[in-house]
């Protein structure tokens, strides 16, 4: 077979626009989802038992269900339950968030519980309150060595993006899919779609090396 | 009124009893050194002082604050001892200066110059004025425990808890960390210190309590205690020491 460069940089634009919607949904979805998995996560590791058990029972709920389930009952269930309309769009970015946020809850609990128990007490024995330990001490510390975990999974959310192939959102997996069943040249659109994402992920992994950079010490 | 009074204190963890019925008054400007075996309750003892254990019998009064007091009184405590380490517990993504400076910035709400100037002064006062600029990893840990008596100071305490300060250090490096709580109990700091350094608690404490099975089996002076040892626990445990 011959690879067909016309075919390559004809589906470029058309792909751009959708890496563009891949991009917006992942840079919305995914920053609320580290806020919620971090409260979420705090939770888990210094919460009350009861509210505890609670953010437990979330983080299990969304980890023990495949993702596309999560998008279908968001997009489809929820209005059906609820009585609103969802958009696509909106469902997805609502289901990214979810699902983001349980797994980031896991790390943060594991950053977290990581910490040395003695800089806790360094804190307390101050007069500090318990919640500025966590805030000035704790989390700091916790922070810095979660980073390689979160930008992990800030990648695997940026690729669960294609996920939202199935409810209809113009990304950029989905504009591949019409682009093939337009021009039958699966080979040069499969091979434009992957390596845009690459491109989107190297990105994504720059800018956590940068930050991992800026935050170490020595 | 006594700075610290102990009555009728116990400790439980779980069913185990840890400190039984300790009763117990420090004044001001004592430098009491607290000797006794592996589990015998000593770093327990010093930990239910600042409320980092809670008591589960009796009541200990710190400077007229119960440590069975309110959320604000037990903050009060804590302002008011400070605490030094077996592992140092220096904060690793700050810098000495920065450790140092912590304390005053966060809970004296001291001015950022404030803290600064205050800081510069008492990690000079333990022989680091060139090493401010240095992360915890980047110090020996003679330097890291200074770093932490000097934290420990800048949020201006009444009186400073040692649990074995030196336990974690080399041989040589000991004598640093030594040298900056002798010059503390020269001016008249409260001290309380558990460590396994006869000779330091010889020469420099005014009191010397020798803990056994979560009591106090010996209190007196600490140079008649280790020249003429009142029982036989206390001089096996001092051979074993040395
Ligand atoms: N958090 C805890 N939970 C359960 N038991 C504990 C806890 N902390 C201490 N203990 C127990 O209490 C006893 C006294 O401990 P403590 O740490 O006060 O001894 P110590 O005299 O400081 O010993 P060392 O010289 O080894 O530091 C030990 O038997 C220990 O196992
Ligand atoms: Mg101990």
């Amino acid at each position: 077979m011959n690879f067909e460069w016309s075919a390559f940089f004809d589906s470029i634009p058309n792909l751009l626009g959708g890496a563009r919607v891949t991009v917006m949904v992942a840079l919305v979805s995914l920053p609320i989802g580290l806020l919620i998995g971090t409260i979420v996560g705090i939770i888990l590791t210094y919460g009350h038992k009861s509210i505890r058990l609670i953010a437990q029972c979330y983080v299990g709920l969304i980890r023990g269900t495949p993702m596309i389930v999560q998008i279908m009952f968001i997009f489809f269930a929820v209005p059906v339950l609820l009585g609103v309309r969802l958009s696509g769009l909106s469902a997805g970015i609502l289901a990214l968030v979810v699902n983001s946020s349980a797994y980031l809850a896991e790390i943060v609990r594991g950053g977290l519980l990581a910490v040395p128990k003695g800089l806790q007490e360094a804190g307390l024995a101050m007069g500090l309150p318990m919640h500025r330990v966590i805030s000035s001490i704790v989390g700091p510390v916790a922070f810095r060595r979660m980073l390689p975990a979160l930008g992990n999974q800030f990648i695997v959310g940026l690729k669960d993006t294609s996920l939202l192939i199935v409810i209809g959102v113009g990304e950029l997996t989905r504009t591949g899919q019409e682009i093939m069943t337009d021009n039958y040249r699966a080979v040069e659109v499969w091979f434009a779609v992957g390596l845009l994402y690459l491109v989107i992920i190297s990105v994504m992994t720059s800018v956590f090396k940068f930050i991992e950079r800026a935050g170490r010490i020595s | 009124m006594s700075f610290l009074e102990f009555s009728g204190v116990a400790k439980r963890f779980g069913p185990v009893e840890v400190l039984k019925n300790i009763n117990l008054t420090v004044d001001q400007k004592e430098i009491v050194f607290i000797i006794g075996a592996s589990g015998s309750g000593k770093s327990t003892l010093l930990r239910c002082i600042n409320v980092l254990e809670t008591i589960t019998e009796g009541d200990l009064i710190v400077d007229g604050l119960s440590v069975r007091g309110t959320r604000r009184d037990i903050r009060r405590i804590r302002l008011e001892a400070g605490m030094v380490f077996q592992q140092f517990n220096l904060f690793p993504h700050l810098t000495a200066l920065e450790n140092v400076m912590f304390g005053p910035l966060k809970v004296r709400g001291s001015s950022r110059g404030e803290a600064r100037d205050l800081a510069e002064q008492l990690l000079v006062k333990v022989g680091l004025g060139d090493r401010m600029a240095n992360y915890p990893s980047q110090l020996s840990g003679g330097q890291q425990q200074r770093t932490a008596i000097a934290r420990a100071l800048a949020v201006k305490p009444r009186m400073m808890l040692f649990d074995e300060p030196t336990s974690a250090l080399d041989p040589e490096l000991r004598h640093e960390v030594l040298g900056v709580m002798r010059q503390l109990a020269d001016e008249g700091m409260t001290m309380i210190v558990v460590t396994h350094e006869m000779k330091f608690a010889r020469d420099v404490g005014t009191r010397l309590l020798f803990l056994e099975g979560g009591t106090v089996l010996h209190d007196g002076e600490p140079k008649l205690l280790l020249a003429d040892p009142p029982s036989e626990r206390l001089s096996s445990f001092l051979r074993h020491v040395h």
